[in-house]
């Protein structure tokens, strides 16, 4: 017989509990929903295109979506214009030595998002291992993976690629090893 | 938040500094028992309402742990060093404090843990030292917090436990594909696996939900109160006795004292950083293992100029942390360990500290999910993946379900060199001078770190794991914030060797408590927690007899 959540719900935790439960479960679908991208707060939207030509490398649109999909840059200016905003500096010269190093590896190039994907990750492999490389892949990360509110994981496309489902109740079995006749 | 209200000038029976683990115990346990009790808190008064499914908010920020853009924290490894701002100390910094956001783990200590000095014998370079009270005197405060807080667990499944007088108010969490497994693996290798004992609701308990399985814990506040957090659990009662204000954003920066020493209460920021003095006739400091010291510090007169209840020199020394390294495991099928709690398996098998390994340590073993996505992403995955790319994006899609860790918990020796002090030079926001860390491992902490990590491993491969990898830890920095805070008070008979007593009493201040990590002796290999509260319920139970007869 097919349990109903609700049902299942009230026998696990009692009838009482229910209201805590459907509060959570309410502003997390609140702060889970993808808002449409807003304009850039921070980011020149010239500079803004050069980041998401490196991020869009990081996690590229190679078997679906990837960074550029998830909307990092948004993320990123959202970052930027609140709890990072101490980043910022962080940012404009970290840019302005990737762009040092592009003029160098492919002196006829006109920007990093005019480079062919050979070129960028060439590029992005002659500064991985830089402090500002790490942050772009922390920001990259947190973008694609953390709550969509900030701005990025658009229609949870980095969750989905890891297969991770954000839900305010799950019941046993959760994997393969703890199903009755998957592997006990 | 509906507790009493008194007035800085009233003169509360007891002032308790600190609203998390500890502090929580004591202001439930004071007021329940009459006594008129104010509770300063320097975070926030959150509620579940305001926790959120966010690991950008949790994990990437201190949204419920100490931020040190403005309590900066600094860092040397010896006193030849000058420290360096890094935030090497991490705490719970609202109403609950650390019990609000921890993982729940809630082991009792062993027998040995109270009596390894004894057992083991001196540690060269070491304070190892035997506790002035035994396992058999914690008993029945452990299982006291066991019934209050509320625990899920099976009474009697660790062979290496201690004699319980009760079983677990609750039975054990469902477990995970990370417990099959790790159960299966450790039952082939002769180990003697056990259920989880968990701070986290298997049924409903009180007037609280069981837990729904959601899986945000580490670093989480629990949005339905399945975790038993003081803030949920005894909190709310110490409030409902009309004797209890929980006074939130008040971050004190001196414990005062009378020509006579005794405590007279506490010179406290409030949120408008105005200073502000609550009187109290006696003073239970909870501020944690390493606030506790800085405050002490911070509080030095003219009747205590090396620092308040500090004759002995030892306030913020022999500061110890729980160590440990992690080893993962990559397996055929999903596991899915983002469900539910982090752990609900344990090994006790290589607790107990043996001469024959050549140094001394031991571990306690877990199996746990450890990363959230994004953290997993940039920490999880094995070292000899690429960092980015369309590789790692494909091994991303799968490495997060059918992944497992195994994590350590192993020895701290507990040395005079570590300790918190007074930075000189360094303020925080409050214009008070900063925490300052000097920490470095032992040798054999080291030691055991490195052989923990090839039994972790080990039963990884035991448990058919199609690659493993470790994330060790090879310098001091790597278990940076250390947030299982120990050692900075220790307990002890004697007053020249320690600075609380017995019954967690400053041997110098007679009204003045001292209850949290930091009278711990020695750090046994585990989660604090459920110790931390195991002695607050005993000290405020010696605390209240005392009070009654005077």
């Amino acid at each position: 017989m097919q349990t109903t959540r609700r049902l299942w719900l009230s026998q696990c935790v009692g009838i009482a509990a229910l209201a805590d439960i459907a509060a959570a479960q309410q502003h997390a679908h609140e702060a889970a929903r993808s808002s449409t991208p807003p304009p850039l707060q921070t980011l020149d939207p010239a500079v803004a295109a050069e980041i998401d030509a490196i991020t869009s490398q990081i996690v590229p649109s190679t078997d679906g979506p990837g960074a550029h999909e998830a909307g990092i840059i948004f993320f990123i200016d959202r970052a930027l214009s609140t709890f990072d905003a101490d980043k910022r500096e962080a940012y404009r010269t970290g840019m302005a030595a990737v762009q040092k190093k592009r003029q160098e590896l492919f002196p006829k190039s006109a920007s990093i998002a005019t480079l062919t994907s050979e070129q960028q990750i060439e590029l992005i492999k002659a500064i991985e291992t830089t402090d500002f490389f790490e942050l772009l892949r922390t920001h990259t990360m947190y973008g694609l993976l953390g709550n969509p509110s900030y701005g990025g994981n658009r229609d949870h496309v980095g969750w989905k690629l890891i297969g991770f489902e954000d839900r305010m109740a799950f019941q046993p079995p959760f994997g393969y090893y703890d199903a009755p006749g998957g592997d006990r | 938040m509906s507790g009493a209200t008194f007035k800085p000038s009233d003169t509360v029976d007891f002032l308790v500094i600190g609203a998390g683990a500890a502090g929580g115990v004591m202001a439930k346990e004071l007021s329940t028992a009459g006594f008129s009790v104010v509770v300063l808190e320097q975070g926030p008064y959150l509620t579940q309402k305001d926790y959120r499914h966010d690991e950008i908010r949790y994990t990437y920020q201190p949204g419920l742990t100490n931020d040190t853009k403005i309590q900066p924290i600094t860092h040397r490894r010896n006193e030849s060093e000058t420290a360096k701002p890094i935030k090497a100390i991490g705490y719970g910094r609202q109403v609950g404090g650390g019990s609000v956001h921890f993982t729940a783990n809630y082991w009792r200590f062993h027998e040995s843990d109270f009596e390894e000095r004894s057992q083991f014998g001196e540690v060269p370079g070491t304070g190892l030292a035997d506790w002035p009270i035994k396992y058999a005197d914690l008993e029945p405060y452990y299982t006291k917090a066991e019934y209050d807080l509320g625990i899920s667990g099976l009474g009697g499944a660790n062979p290496f436990e201690g004699p319980r007088s009760k079983p677990y108010p609750l039975p054990p969490m469902p477990v995970k594909s990370s417990g099959v497994l790790f159960d299966r693996a450790a039952k082939k290798l002769g180990l003697h696996p056990y259920p989880a004992p968990m701070a986290i609701l298997s049924q409903p308990y009180q007037d609280r939900a069981a837990c729904v399985h959601c899986g945000f814990c580490e670093y989480f506040g629990c949005e339905v109160r399945a975790k038993s957090s003081t803030l949920v659990s005894v909190i709310p009662v110490a409030e409902k006795t009309g004797r209890c204000e929980i006074r939130p954003n008040s971050y004190v920066r001196k414990i005062e004292t009378d020509a006579h020493g005794r405590a007279t209460g506490a010179v406290y920021f409030d949120a408008n950083r105005r200073e502000v003095f609550q009187r109290a006739k006696a003073v239970a400091l909870c501020a944690n293992g390493a606030e506790t010291a800085r405050l002490l510090l911070l509080s030095k007169s003219k009747s205590f100029p090396q620092g308040l209840a500090n004759s002995s020199g030892l306030v913020g020394k022999y500061l110890m942390w729980d160590n440990g390294g992690l080893a993962m495991g990559m397996f055929e099928h999903p596991l899915n360990e983002y469900k539910s709690i982090q752990v609900t398996r344990v090994v006790h098998d290589y607790y107990k500290a043996d001469p024959k390994r050549g140094f001394y340590g031991g571990a306690g073993l877990d199996a746990r999910f450890n990363y959230y996505p994004a953290d997993f992403a940039l920490q999880g995955m094995p070292p000899d993946a690429p960092k980015w790319g369309a590789e790692y994006k494909r091994m991303l899609s799968t490495y997060f379900t059918h992944t497992m860790t195994v994590l350590a918990h192993t020895s701290s020796l507990p040395q005079l060199r570590n300790s918190i002090s007074l930075d000189p030079d360094l303020k925080d926001a409050w214009g008070l001078p900063a925490m300052r860390v000097t920490f470095d491992f032992h040798s054999d902490d080291l030691a055991t770190i490195r052989w923990a990590l090839t039994k972790q491993v080990e039963i990884l491969e035991a448990a058919g794991a199609k690659k493993t990898w470790t994330l060790g830890i090879s310098k001091v920095e790597d278990s940076m914030p250390s947030v299982h805070l120990m050692g900075t008070c220790r307990m002890g008979n004697d007053p020249k060797q320690s600075v609380v007593d017995r019954y967690n009493r400053a041997h110098d201040v007679p009204n003045l408590l001292i209850v949290d990590g930091s009278s711990f002796v020695t750090a046994a290999r585990q989660q604090p927690t459920a110790t931390i509260q195991a002695l607050a319920y005993r000290a405020a139970d010696y605390a209240i007899q005392a009070a009654k007869k005077a």
